[in-house]
């Protein structure tokens, strides 16, 4: 078991033609992610790397029954992708794709809500269950099997401490990339409520940032609902207010979204909280 | 991209908003023009992208077009919180005021709804209002599908207690304001205050004095008017350099660059300096990929500032390879000569033969990121 992710994924790639998609569809088959289709309009009927592509995602879902896509085309074509997903039958969508304006996401994730279909990004690195699947850009060869569940709004650090965790003997259940958007489909308690369910899960990493108040309301979650322990790190206690450090929502607003405010909030319910990224191993280590 | 009083205003004003007349002037020359136009009293406002402007002397009176040509020479040039004045808005002087309220839109990231906002309490920042009085603020989630209804319109206007006279004229103003805040891709637009004035007759009205929008940088693509308005003046020169590089980098008072990729990873970069004792000089995120000529720019903008005393790289090398990046960084020493040290701390794909690489270039590595931050804190201190 693992969440998300799995050996029951069946992966559409949209945008599997493009640079990127064509990149990263070899790396995810190569780890022993089940890649059924590719969608690019236009380029129906054609092959990439032994995937067949489809038009549209109703043919790709019809002729390979695919339930979870990943998104590679461009941030201006992104929400379109992702309203075919959600139209076309697949139940979990993950978006890659940086640079979506946030009022077009205002509404794709308040589409996506009503018909019951899961988003993760966008603007992330997407998930991994190392040793089974992996439907996301991120190198593969840091992970290991294990019990530690992470979720984070960034990339690169992810890479940092899941490395971290793998040079201590800390496998991983699985690893998502939830995005670092304002807007994104799915949150740290969503991810939270998974990992709390999975029998394979035994503690949480939680990777978050300066903006917005999901970390704030991800400590009342574990405060009342999570069993398993959780150790947190939060980047940006350097950073200024009013400045966008990076990700879209990255930024300290109204002088709310300060990385003091989150480490409070969360040790206040007694999530351990890493002061740098190493230290979140050491953290995970002692609960072991 | 934060828009000025003056742009933002003149788009309020196409949806329906009503605003003072007036226009922009970058000399004292104009400014008379203008005022002499205008007649009677004006005011004359700094264009800065800052907020303080009142208190910063910024924002004067003049009784006619020789005052307003004399203001407006002591405000242009002025220099408010780093930035200089190069234009002024000349507007015609509101009189007979009753009130001033507040209306304003953002996207509430908890609710992840266009969020409207009106207050009594106009004049104030709404963030301060918003921490002092908060029952004073009335709000309405708006359905991304379905926009701002006449009903939330008017649930604001009776929450602030406006005058029944006014409802049906705020409302149109809400309106305007929401589609103005739609149409252009806005991640904040706001009207502060919105007087109500007293007209000749006893006629109450509405008038948008000041204005102020935030466009949302990724919608920038649909936009190509609005990106023509950004004013690179008001950006700290590297912050521009940096954008033309699709770099992301913002200038902090330390004295040790960072140059790293990916966001997070720049973010506890710039934390683990400070834990260890020093303090970053900037955030800068050099994104995927390690083409020479980005790292090259990269290192130069952190190397303008002044204050940098030690500049550490620290890659995580994934589908990005470590050894590209150490040759970047060479070439880049190439076109960038400098005695600064520095610290490199290259890990993952092809770490080994990044680390060889740039042995050539005498510079000091570190394994971990704990140690690459102490040796950029000695090294820094050691200068």
């Amino acid at each position: 078991m693992s969440i998300l992710v799995g050996k029951d994924t069946r992966l559409v790639v949209q945008g599997i033609t493009g640079r990127e998609g064509e990149f990263h569809t070899l790396r995810m088959i190569e780890y022993g992610t089940n890649v059924v289709a590719g969608v690019t309009p236009g380029k129906g009927g054609g092959w990439v790397n032994g995937v067949p592509v489809f038009d549209t995602i109703r043919e790709a879902v019809a002729a390979t029954e695919a339930n979870t896509s990943i998104i590679f085309v461009p941030a201006r074509f992104a929400p379109d992708a992702m309203y075919e997903a959600a139209d076309g039958g697949i139940s979990l969508i993950v978006c890659i794709t940086e640079g979506i304006p946030i009022l077009d996401m205002l509404k794709v994730r308040a589409y996506l809500d009503q018909k019951g279909v899961r988003l993760i990004g966008p603007n992330c690195p997407g998930i991994i269950t190392p040793g089974e699947c992996k439907v996301g850009i991120m190198p593969a060869y840091i992970h290991t099997p294990g019990s530690v569940g992470v979720i984070s709004r960034s990339g690169t650090l992810t890479y940092e401490v899941v490395n971290e965790l793998s040079l201590r003997g800390l496998g991983q259940s699985t690893c998502v990339g939830i995005g670092g958007d304002p807007i994104i489909g799915s949150d740290f308690i969503d991810m939270l409520t998974l990992f709390e369910e999975d029998p394979l899960t035994e503690q949480v990493v939680l990777i978050g940032e300066i903006g917005g108040s999901d970390e704030e309301r991800a400590a009342d979650f574990i405060a009342t609902n999570m069993t398993k322990p959780v150790t947190a790190f939060i980047a940006g206690r350097t950073a200024p207010p009013g400045k966008r450090m990076g990700h879209a929502g990255a930024i300290i607003s109204g002088g709310t979204g300060t990385a003091a405010e989150k480490v409070e909030a969360l040790e206040a319910v007694g999530v351990k909280v890493a002061r740098h990224p190493a230290e979140i191993a050491e953290l995970v280590a002692s609960r072991k | 991209m934060k828009l000025h009083e003056y742009q933002s205003k003149r788009i309020f004003a196409r949806y329906g908003v009503p605003i003072p007349h007036g226009d922009v002037a970058s000399t004292p020359d104009d400014a008379y023009k203008i005022a002499a136009r205008l007649g009677g009293r004006v005011v004359i406002k700094a264009q800065v992208l800052v907020g303080g402007r009142g208190k910063a002397g910024g924002i004067k009176l003049a009784q006619d077009a020789a005052e307003a040509e004399a203001k407006a020479s002591q405000i242009l040039g002025m220099n408010i919180k780093g930035l200089q004045v190069r234009k002024v808005l000349i507007d015609e002087a509101a009189t007979d005021i009753i009130k001033e309220i507040y209306l304003g839109i953002t996207i509430d990231r908890a609710a992840r709804r266009p969020v409207m906002m009106a207050s009594a309490e106009g004049g104030m920042e709404i963030e301060e209002v918003a921490k002092a009085m908060p029952e004073r603020i009335f709000k309405v989630a708006i359905d991304p599908f379905l926009g701002l209804q006449g009903y939330q319109a008017r649930e604001l206007a009776f929450g602030i207690g406006l005058e029944r006279d006014l409802v049906s004229s705020f409302t149109k103003i809400a309106t305007g304001l929401y589609n103005a805040f739609v149409d252009c891709d806005a991640s904040l637009a706001e009207i502060n205050p919105l007087l109500v004035t007293n007209q000749s007759g006893g006629r109450l009205s509405l008038l948008a004095v000041d204005g102020k929008m935030i466009i949302d940088d990724n919608a920038l693509f649909r936009h190509s008017d609005l990106a023509e308005m950004r004013d690179v003046d008001e950006e700290a020169p590297a912050e521009t350099e940096a954008r033309c590089y699709g770099l992301s980098y913002v200038k902090l008072d330390g004295e040790i660059g960072c140059m790293v990729n990916g966001a997070g990873l720049a973010m506890a970069t710039m934390d683990i300096i400070k834990l260890y004792g020093g303090m970053p000089a900037n955030f800068l995120d050099i994104g995927g990929g390690a083409q020479a000529d980005r790292v090259a720019a990269a290192l130069r903008i952190i190397l303008a500032d002044p204050k940098v005393k030690a500049v550490l790289f620290n890659i995580f090398g994934g589908i990005t390879r470590c050894d590209e990046v150490a040759k970047g960084i060479l070439e880049a020493l190439e076109q960038v000569s400098t005695d600064v040290p520095m610290v490199a701390r290259l890990v993952g794909t092809n770490e080994e033969e990044g680390r060889h690489i740039l042995a050539s270039a005498k510079m000091a590595t570190a394994g971990s990121l704990v140690e690459a931050a102490r040796k950029a804190v000695e090294l820094a201190q050691a200068r």
